[in-house]
């Protein structure tokens, strides 16, 4: 009996959490993509298939390849920022290489909007960048470094790099130095080193940081709003338009699950490779 | 050598890349404009200008507030709920190990959404409650993960052995399973803190009128401009970031200390 509530303690409150704050609410945004709006914002309790129709309109494919775009050049970035510093952090010490990690993650303490708003300060017509140049004679009329696409994948690559840093960070720092030293002893080129020692074994590193980085910055929509002053519209901005100005929830719901099934698909080819799920949430 | 210095140079610069929007943000508090564009001299005025901004100490404090509450709940929960999947078998087991990873992995503007509507749906109003709710939703399973990860078949040796001995089961949690994940406990409450004080796009879908956090705060300004009371606000945030930190580690490197002698 005893052993029975205690049990009941330790199965209970998560089984609870992942019906009641998982798996309600995105059933539910299912269901709602199969109703309509009417004009006011409510919901006509009425089954169609019109909100994924609607998604196959000109106008949205062409956002959704410009958001993915944008999204596919920010983890392009990240990755080329990131194998590289992980790959000079192997040769540090192992308490440089605590500190550098931990200071990854320091950024985050302060909100993300936070920094955006540092951004800009850094990015605008009259911002810190733009007048250091001016005045040291290197451009002669301001930069456009915002209010355009250029701003929102500085802003993507800054907010996305430490999810993209840690996990190849953490996939380099594990090879065995003594993998190495054979590979070297047995007379393999750096090259070769590299493409058949370092590159297999941090793959799924990789792989975990472009998810990581990939999936939010389809959704990001501050940061577009923000250091793209509302030009280019990205998936995100459509979702955050459609359950709040335009208060057509079904329609949202629609990108929402198809956005769902996005990500599923990725999931399901980074497990195909030898991704674990417990990497995914492991900083 | 030349090879190094470049190294080097690559680490520094990808460093000042991520500090640098913190760096800005921290000397343009000094800064007598209030448009944050040149820097015309130093004042302090945004830190005696920021006392008298109830709106945004308002704001913070319930930042502050969300981000303890939902790392105290999602810490307790994510915790037992990981020896519990662990330990026991029961039915849904497979979907509740499946669900757990949503969170982590979908667009967090899904999960936003999601909860908004559910939210409706049950005739919730919009407040702190249902901010701090979200936040709980998707930090137990980056707890979860990172106290799973220190529960090996080793361990069931141990619990094997001290049943043998007598021990009850929660004799058995308590006194040898806890110390065990203790540390990824607290680097999971960490993580958790973290992620709420950064989050910007879970708050927006889930906070109603009365209830103000700092990013929903400084994105209703971002159109008109923002004062520099923020910048201060940030200064004050990092000094006390860092000396937690700093704190930590001189506590830690002293208890490794005591403990070599």
């Amino acid at each position: 009996m005893k052993n029975k509530i205690f049990k009941l303690v330790f199965i209970l409150p998560i089984i609870i959490y992942s019906i009641v704050l998982v798996l309600l609410p995105l059933l539910y945004v299912l269901f709602l993509s199969f109703l309509t709006s009417d004009s006011y914002g409510g919901i006509i309790y009425s089954f169609t298939f019109k909100n994924y129709l609607n998604i196959l309109e000109f106008t949205y494919i062409k956002m959704f390849i410009k958001s993915s775009l944008i999204a596919i050049i920010t983890t392009v970035i990240c990755i080329l920022i990131s194998y590289p510093f992980a790959l000079i952090l192997r040769t540090k010490s192992k308490n440089f290489q605590n500190i550098a990690t931990k200071l990854i993650m320091i950024p985050f303490l302060t909100n993300s909007l936070i920094r955006t708003y540092g951004w800009i300060i850094l990015l605008r017509k009259s911002g810190v960048i733009n007048t250091t140049l001016l005045t040291l004679g290197v451009i002669n009329k301001p930069l456009s470094l915002m209010y355009n696409n250029l701003g929102i994948i500085i802003g993507m690559v800054y907010t996305l790099l430490p999810f993209m840093l840690l996990p190849v960070c953490s996939s380099v720092l594990a090879i065995d130095n003594s993998l190495i030293e054979a590979g070297r002893d047995l007379g393999a080129k750096p090259l070769q080193i590299f493409k058949k020692i370092i590159l297999p074994q941090t793959l799924s590193g990789v792989f975990n940081g472009s998810l990581m980085v990939f999936i939010p910055a389809i959704g990001y929509f501050f940061i577009s709003d923000i250091l793209g002053g509302g030009k280019t519209m990205i998936i995100g901005n459509l979702i955050k338009n459609q359950f709040l100005s335009a208060r057509n929830w079904p329609f949202g719901s629609a990108i929402s699950v198809f956005l769902i099934i996005v990500t599923f698909f990725l999931v399901k080819i980074y497990k195909h490779f030898g991704g674990k799920m417990d990497d995914l949430g492991g900083f | 050598m030349k090879k190094r210095r470049l190294h080097n140079l690559f680490i520094f610069l990808v460093f000042s890349f991520l500090f640098l929007p913190i760096i800005i943000l921290v000397i343009y508090s000094f800064n007598s404009s209030s448009m944050n564009t040149l820097f015309e001299h130093f004042t302090l005025d945004w830190y005696k200008n920021l006392f008298n901004n109830r709106d945004l100490i308002d704001a913070f404090t319930n930042t502050l507030l969300v981000a303890s509450v939902s790392t105290i709940i999602s810490t307790i929960i994510g915790t037992i709920s990981a020896y519990g999947l662990y330990k026991y078998n029961f039915p849904l087991k497979n979907l509740v190990n499946w669900l757990i990873y949503i969170p982590i992995v979908i667009p967090e503007i899904v999960l936003g959404i999601s909860l908004l509507s559910i939210y409706t749906l049950m005739k919730l109003e919009l407040s702190l409650f249902t901010i701090i709710l979200a936040h709980i939703c998707f930090s137990i399973p980056f707890v979860i993960v990172s106290v799973r990860s220190t529960l090996s078949k080793e361990i069931s040796v141990l619990e094997e052995a001290a049943k043998d001995l007598g021990a009850n089961n929660y004799i058995i949690f308590r006194k040898i399973i806890l110390p065990i994940i203790y540390p990824a406990m607290i680097s999971g409450a960490t993580l958790a803190f973290t992620l709420s004080l950064d989050d910007v796009v879970i708050s927006y879908f889930t906070a109603g009128p009365g209830s103000n956090t700092l990013p929903l705060y400084i994105y209703s300004m971002i159109k008109t401009g923002i004062t520099p009371d923020v910048n201060a606000l940030t200064t004050l945030m990092i000094l006390l970031v860092f000396t937690i930190l700093i704190s930590i580690t001189i506590y830690q490197s002293h208890k490794i200390r005591k403990a070599i002698i």
